[in-house]
Formats: structure tokens, C-alpha cells, sequence
């Protein structure tokens, strides 16, 4: 096989994995009688037409890539955390704890301990699913997915006890579960003027360049990777295979708990229900999507980014619903695998091959 | 279902990228011939193999089955021409009953609501009759050995209808005892079929086939009769040079005892006694080979010494300190090299790349490391210098050691524990699959270290590999050493019955 052909083969797989996606699109489009043509339109471009709805697609892909860097350490550790959801709101139940606690506290100062202890508390949730795992061999899909329920039920309990804003009290316990709004030491300065793009966006970044040197430029980060690869030959070679496992699992808890925290001091500036809104999830997806990697992941989660306002902009704009939208994600996802699978199938590159090189003899034998 | 007659295959010519897998290969095999395909690691047996299996497609060249031209567009193709292959990994589920596998292929027996059970057991019968292979269809696999597994292989290739056999190196895996069994079993069976024979192991060519095909880079270098050529020949027609394994001939040295087990239990997997008060020494600047048959607590004893498994009672002193039960780690900086049984799983990452599998135990040292952050330059320099030093055939140092061969794998494990200039080795049927090349270079390199001073501790079930190379020989049988016996006092026979379990005082 030739290099060209190589090429041609694998651009000409992955046209044809788009036009399946939009072709089963379509059909579930036609069925609810929407404008199918119109309705891709919109979710692809329109997003992208103003600043500001530029701004509202980077706004979505902050939490979702600091989530799915974390997802991608523990996924290469070799443990898999469906539980970002969870660690997500007890990091976000952190930020607000010190907010609440300490308002007079200097920006400067306050903004970090806010994000740290968010970070802690997203880890020590993640640390629980990692040493159940590494101590009693507790299946982590198990575990997270508990503490995901756990967590939702101790942050609702949080915001209508503790953390209730005092004036949501006076109505008797009929208002709604919110903190009150937080000091303005915590907000993360919005840089662009009239769009809510805040500086989250820079420790997203600058957490993606942790995260690269962490995994490919450190002993530690060679260890964890070696012990996802193959536990066996990790053991071999003297890593202590569970210490990392526990580790991994902390930093992508902190990831989470980070994600929340620049949530509630970049956008709402108040900790109330929905905040998460499945970005613990779609983590795990843009994560895969990414290639396990940072240079996949930010991309990726522009991507995810950009089909969540589309999915708005569907609504307003076509009358599709938003739920369409995700229905249309689903489809992308699994022809996202398929075509993976089929890209890394060579008989089936050599069976391709062959017909083309026949089809070749053949146009040459007939000019002949 | 009418038999093979001949089969043939023609000027069979394939390409990989870069490589010239197969070189115009043309091959007959006839009514009731044993054929041996021999040929170093990458001579081109299993591409010619995987071409008449259906699995790959030849760029040039056809294939004759009793004279008329057939074409394999898959696997399935082949099976019902009546091919069948027997392949190196075992395709069988291990929580299943013999019977439960060999139905899972026999498609005869399946119908929409039911699995005819009885007809697949009728039909094993049948076949461990006519050939005379002995199963139980109700033993689960995993409750087998190697030679019993490879057993309900062959019986479930023959159920499958299969009239022409290839068999890929069927005796890597298998004791002396099982190999002399199963060419008994192929030479009844010749009457009945013919075979493909692929061996990296001579003598049994020379005492089971008729005809020969040496291969090398992908062409045929040699074809005839097989006693007309010496096994030393036949190694020199395979590797292109002269072969000759190294012998240990040197005065055993009387060093201090530098590894020394004293009444250690261990347990295996499933829960029974796998080292049972198990004491042996090693001095450094010997070899002490430990024979037996496998499954008798080899294993387990690898990773006791290296702190995978937990050891019950007993202690290991190592260079006098206690490793019983320390961390893998503490056991490794502690000077101990292992070369391990599993080499594709355990003594590398496969998807890791070549040299930072070099470097798999010493990320944390200054050598590759500084402040944790890891020297890339070192790490490559490291590779680059080890993989002419230890001639690993790879394209570059980057590609996945999981995509080399087995030999070649076995080369980076070997490099990379030499290289620490470890104060002991443990090695593990460090040639086991390997061809003569590989396995003379390996050996070479063990002699080496041990005339620096390093103890070895050799476990292996070659005989010959045993005797060329050990100071001193012990056999182990169910956990326990049965003896040890001076290399002068050594010899096939004595150790084949150590191995069975017969003690020395009893046979006479």
C-alpha cells in the first residue's frame, strides 16, 4: 500500500463516517418534520457568527476540558471516572464554603484558596472511589457512579440548609435552593466586555499544560501511564501500581472539583442546582473524543462546546428541541467509534487496496 | 468431504511495506507428508501460513488443492476446503468444558433454539478414536495442561472437518515428555492426513518429517529430503551462518551464597501449597539451572523472590538481608534482574515504545531523571546505544516493543536487565519460542554476566538449554527441589526421571 493511497483511504472513511452521521441525523430530523438542511446550518455556523456566541462556546468548553483533562489521567492510570459529576458539585459546595466563610478576604487570596479548596474537595471524593478500588478491588464504575448519587443529594441538602440564601428564607422554605450571591473577591474577571468569557479560560489552559508535562515529561507521569498500559509489567518493573491508581483518581476528583469551582466564580457567582448540567458526563466523551490527550482535549471540548449552544440555537431559531441535539451528539459519538475501529482495521485497508489496484490494471488495460 | 491429496502452493509472492514478506515461495505437500517449514523469526512462515489460511491475500502467485486452483478470500474459505491450523495461543475459553469449546465452532450442531450437545460429543468420539487423541469433553480448560490443551486443539481442528493440518510451532510450549508424545501422535495420524510442521526446534524435525523447506527473508533457501542434511546444516541453511549454542565448560566457581531460600511455602492462584518448605543457593558466579516440568512451582518461585506473590513462611536472603515479602521496588534496588516467563505481558508495556520500555525500572534515577522531570536525550541515547549493542531488529527506537518480534522482545527485556548491571538474574525459559539466532545470543549473554560474578538462577524445561549452561542442576517437582545434582552428574535421562517425580535412590 502506498502512502497516497493510505491517506486517500483514511480522509475518504472519515467523509463517509460524516455524511452517515448526518444521514441518520436527518432521518430522526424528517420524523419530527424539521428543516434538516437548516438545522445543521445552524448548529455548525451560527454559533460561530458574533462574538458573543463565540464567547458563549469557550464558556461551555472551560469546565468540559478541565473535566476531561482529569478523566484522562485517571483513564490512562487504567481507572475509569464516571463519577466527575459528583466530584464537580463537592468542589463547587467547597468554593462556596470559603466564600461564604471568608468574604472580606483579598481577591488575590481569596480567588486560590476558593479554587484549592475546591480542588480538595472534588480529590477527596475521587480519592474514596480510588482506594476502594486499590485497598478492596471495589469496581470503580461501581463506586463512582454511588458517589455521583451521594453527592447530588448532599449538595441539594446543602443549598436548601446551609448554605441557603438568607433571603430565599424569609419565603418559608418555598424559594429556591440557592447560596446567597458570593462575595465579588471571588468573581473571575469576565475580559471580554459584554460577553461572560472570564479567566477561567486561562487556567483551563494552563492546567492542559500541567496536565501534558505531568504525563509525558515526568517519572510520575510515566508511571501512571505504564500502569493503565499494563498493570502486570508495571508491577514488574517496581511501580507501585495501586499508590497510582489512588493518585490518579485524586487529581481527576481535583480536576472536577476545579471545573466546579471556576463554574460558580466565573459564571453563576452563586452556587444553585444545575450547575454541573452533565459536564461531568460529557467530560468522559470529550475526554475519549480527545484522544486521552491535551492536544486532543481542547479542541474536543470546543467541539462539545459548540453542540451544546447550537443545541439552544436550534431551539430558538428552527424549533427543534434541544433534546434533538442530543440525540444528534449520540449518533455523532458512535460513528466517532465505529470509524476508529474501521480506521484501525488493515484487512479491511488491504481488501480496499486490492479492488483499487484492480480496478487500476483494468482503466490501464483498456486504454491499452 | 473427499481427503487432500496435494496441496500446493506457486511462486507466492507478498509485500509489506518496505518488506519483501515472501519471495516467489513455491511449496507441494502430498498424500500423508509430514512437511517442516523451518526459518528463523521473520523468515516468512506465518505470512505463507496466514496466505494459505485465507488471511491474507498473495500479491503473485495461486494455490492448488489436488491439482485445481482455489481461492481463500477469508478463513472460512479455507476451512472448508478442509484446512485446518493450529496456532500458537490456544483459541480456547478456559471457564468452558472441552465439549462446550469444541461445540462453539461446530456449526452442524447448532440450530436456531437448541445446541445439540450430543451430536458435538458423538462427533469427539468419533474423532479421539480414529486418531487416537485422548479427551475428556467435560474437563473445563483450565483445568487442563498445556499438553492436554493443545490436545482438544487438534481434536477440535479435526471435528471442524479439517483434512490437512498446519501446526505452528506446537512443541513451544509443551514439556519433553508432551513433545515426544505428540510426534508419536503425528506420525500415527500421517496415515490419515497430511501436515505442515512449523519448528524452530530441529531434532524434532529431523526424527518427524519427511521433507523440508528451509525459509529466509522470505524465501526458499532449501527444499528436500530431511535426511539429507545435519541438524548443524540445517541451523547454518536457517541463519545464513554457523550456529553453535555456547557451552559452559569453565571450573565452577566457589563464591559466597548470594541467594539463598530457606524453607519458604507459597501459595498458587488457587490456593494449594505451590512452593512447599523450598530451599535452594545460588553462589554468585554460577548457574544454577532449575528443571522440571512446568506447573510444578516454577512460577510461583519467580515471583516470590521479586515480591509479586506473598510468601507464607521461609525466608529469601539476599546478599543476607530478608527480601521475603518486600515491595517489588525495594527488591529491585536491591540489585536483582528478572527476566520473567510472560515476555509479551510482563517484561514489557506492549504499547509503550521501545525505549521507554528500556528504561521501565529506572525512571526515577538520576541517570534518566532530574527533579522528576525525565531526560529525554539520556533516554534516547540509552536506546540507540542498546539496540545495536543487543542487535534488536526494529525500525527505530520509537516503535511500539509490543509490535517487535518475540525474539526481539525478548532482547529489550535482556538489554534492559543487563544493562542495570544487576548483582543477580533470575531467568525464566528465557528461550523458549525463540530460533537459534536469538537463543545463541541470549545464551551467550548469560555466560557473560556469569563470568563477571553475577549468580544466575536459570529456570527452564530444556534439557539441553539446562545442560549447556549450568554449574549445577536442580529439579524441582511439586514444589519441592527432588535434588541437586553437580553438572558432570547430570545427564538427560537422570533429570527426566527427577522431573517425573521419581526419586534418584528409587530407579536403580
Amino acid at each position: 500500500m502506498t502512502r497516497q493511497f493510505k491517506l486517500i483511504y483514511q480522509i475518504a472513511i472519515i467523509l463517509l463516517a460524516i455524511a452517515a452521521a448526518m444521514a441518520a441525523g436527518s432521518i430522526i430530523l424528517l420524523t419530527i418534520g424539521a428543516d434538516v438542511g437548516k438545522t445543521y446550518l445552524v448548529i455548525l455556523l451560527e454559533p460561530l457568527k458574533t462574538t458573543l456566541q463565540i464567547s458563549e462556546v469557550l464558556l461551555r468548553a472551560i469546565p468540559l476540558s478541565i473535566i476531561a483533562l482529569g478523566i484522562s489521567v485517571a483513564y490512562r492510570s487504567g481507572i475509569i471516572n464516571i463519577g466527575a459529576e459528583g466530584q464537580m458539585m463537592m468542589g463547587i459546595l467547597g468554593t462556596t464554603m470559603v466564600a461564604l466563610s471568608l468574604p472580606d478576604l483579598p481577591k488575590p487570596l481569596l480567588i486560590p484558596l476558593a479554587l484549592l479548596t475546591g480542588a480538595l474537595f472534588g480529590g477527596a471524593w475521587g480519592f474514596i472511589a480510588g482506594i476502594l478500588k486499590a485497598k478492596l478491588q471495589v469496581s470503580e464504575l461501581l463506586s463512582t457512579v454511588m458517589l455521583n448519587y451521594i453527592a447530588a443529594q448532599f449538595y441539594t441538602f446543602m443549598l436548601r440548609g446551609p448554605f441557603l440564601d438568607p433571603a430565599e428564607k424569609t419565603l418559608g422554605g418555598a424559594g429556591t435552593p440557592q447560596s446567597m450571591r458570593l462575595t465579588k473577591n471571588l468573581w473571575l474577571t469576565r475580559f471580554i466586555p459584554r460577553t461572560r468569557l472570564h479567566t477561567g479560560l486561562f487556567i483551563a489552559l494552563a492546567l492542559a499544560v500541567l496536565i501534558y508535562l505531568l504525563l509525558w515529561k515526568t517519572d510520575y507521569g510515566y508511571k501512571m501511564r505504564a500502569s493503565g498500559a499494563s498493570g502486570r509489567a508495571a508491577r514488574y518493573g517496581g511501580i507501585s501500581v495501586e499508590w497510582y491508581l489512588v493518585v490518579s483518581m485524586v487529581i481527576s476528583g481535583a480536576f472536577a472539583g476545579i471545573a466546579g469551582a471556576v463554574e460558580v466564580a466565573g459564571v453563576h457567582r452563586r452556587a444553585l442546582e444545575g450547575i454541573t448540567a452533565g459536564y461531568g458526563f460529557s467530560g468522559i466523551v470529550v475526554a475519549l473524543f480527545g484522544g486521552l490527550s491535551p492536544i486532543g482535549i481542547i479542541p474536543a471540548s470546543f467541539f462539545f462546546g459548540l453542540l451544546i449552544v447550537g443545541a439552544d440555537m436550534t431551539q430558538r431559531l428552527v424549533g427543534v428541541p434541544a433534546n434533538m441535539i442530543n440525540v444528534l451528539q449520540g449518533i455523532i459519538i458512535l460513528v466517532i467509534v465505529a470509524t476508529k475501529m474501521i480506521l484501525a482495521d488493515p484487512y479491511l485497508a488491504e481488501r480496499v487496496w486490492r479492488a483499487w489496484q484492480k480496478r487500476g490494471k483494468k482503466r490501464v488495460e483498456m486504454e491499452a | 468431504m473427499h481427503r487432500i491429496t496435494s496441496l500446493r502452493m506457486e511462486h507466492i509472492t507478498k509485500r509489506f511495506p518496505g518488506t519483501l514478506a515472501c519471495d516467489d515461495i513455491t511449496l507441494t505437500v502430498g498424500e500423508g507428508e509430514i512437511l517442516a517449514l523451518v526459518g528463523e523469526n521473520g523468515a516468512g512462515k506465518t505470512t505463507l501460513m496466514n496466505i494459505l489460511m485465507g488471511l491474507y491475500q498473495s500479491d503473485e502467485g495461486r494455490i492448488l488443492i489436488n491439482g485445481e486452483e482455489v481461492r481463500f478470500r477469508n478463513p472460512n474459505d479455507a476451512f472448508s476446503a478442509g484446512l485446518g491450523m493450529v496456532h500458537q495461543q490456544y483459541m480456547l475459553i478456559a471457564n468452558m468444558t472441552v465439549l462446550e469449546n469444541i461445540a462453539l465452532g461446530y456449526k452442524e450442531a447448532w440450530s436456531p433454539l437448541k445446541l445439540d450437545l450430543a451430536k458435538v460429543r458423538g462427533r469427539i468420539v468419533e474423532i479421539s478414536q480414529k486418531y487416537g487423541l485422548a479427551v475428556d469433553p467435560d474437563a473445563y480448560i483450565w483445568q487442563l495442561s498445556v499438553g492436554e490443551q493443545q490436545r482438544v486443539e487438534l481434536v477440535k481442528t479435526l471435528c471442524l472437518g479439517a483434512r490437512f493440518l498446519i501446526l505452528d510451532e506446537p512443541t513451544s510450549a509443551l514439556t519433553p515428555q508432551e513433545t515426544d508424545e505428540l510426534i508419536i501422535l503425528l506420525r500415527r495420524m500421517k496415515s490419515e492426513l497430511s501436515i505442515i510442521f512449523i519448528s524452530h526446534k530441529l531434532q524434532e524435525v529431523k526424527n518427524l518429517c519427511d521433507r523440508l523447506l528451509i525459509l529466509r527473508h522470505g524465501a526458499v533457501v532449501y527444499e528436500g529430503e530431511t535426511a539429507d542434511h545435519s541438524m548443524a546444516d540445517i541451523a547454518a541453511l536457517m541463519t545464513g551462518h554457523e550456529v553453535e549454542l555456547p557451552v559452559n565448560e569453565e571450573e565452577a566457581c566457589n563464591g559466597t551464597v548470594v541467594l539463598d531460600l530457606k524453607d519458604v511455602n507459597v501459595l498458587s492462584d488457587r490456593g494449594f501449597l505451590a512452593l512447599n518448605d523450598f530451599n535452594l543457593s545460588v553462589r554468585c558466579g554460577e548457574i544454577v539451572g532449575l528443571a522440571g516440568v512446568s506447573g510444578n512451582g516454577q512460577r510461583e518461585l519467580a515471583e516470590a523472590i521479586n515480591g509479586l506473590r506473598r510468601v507464607e513462611s521461609g525466608q529469601i536472603l539476599f546478599f543476607g538481608e530478608d527480601i521475603a515479602n518486600k515491595s517489588p521496588h525495594h527488591i529491585i534496588e536491591a540489585g536483582m534482574g528478572y527476566i520473567p516467563e510472560e515476555r509479551n505481558t510482563e517484561g514489557i508495556v506492549p504499547s509503550f515504545s521501545l525505549k521507554e520500555n528500556l528504561i521501565l525500572k529506572d525512571t526515577e534515577h538520576d541517570e534518566f531523571a532530574h527533579h522528576h522531570f525525565l531526560k529525554n536525550k539520556a533516554i534516547d541515547s540509552n536506546a540507540t546505544d542498546l539496540r545495536v549493542k543487543f542487535d534488536i531488529r526494529s525500525p527505530n527506537t520509537s516503535v511500539a516493543a509490543g509490535s517487535l518480534s518475540g525474539g526481539n522482545i525478548q532482547k529489550v527485556i535482556l538489554a534492559r536487565e543487563i544493562s542495570r548491571r544487576p548483582k543477580f538474574l533470575l531467568a525464566v525459559y528465557p528461550i523458549r519460542g525463540l530460533d537459534l539466532g536469538a537463543a545463541e545470543f541470549i545464551h551467550t549473554q548469560l555466560l557473560e554476566k556469569r563470568r563477571e560474578g553475577v549468580g544466575i538462577l536459570l529456570i527452564s524445561e530444556e534439557l539441553d538449554e539446562i545442560l549447556d549452561l549450568s554449574d549445577r542442576v536442580a529439579v524441582i517437582f511439586k514444589g519441592k527441589i527432588q535434588q541437586v545434582l553437580e553438572r558432570k552428574d547430570a545427564n538427560r535421562r537422570k533429570l527426566g526421571i527427577l522431573m517425573a517425580g521419581v526419586h534418584d535412590d528409587q530407579t536403580v
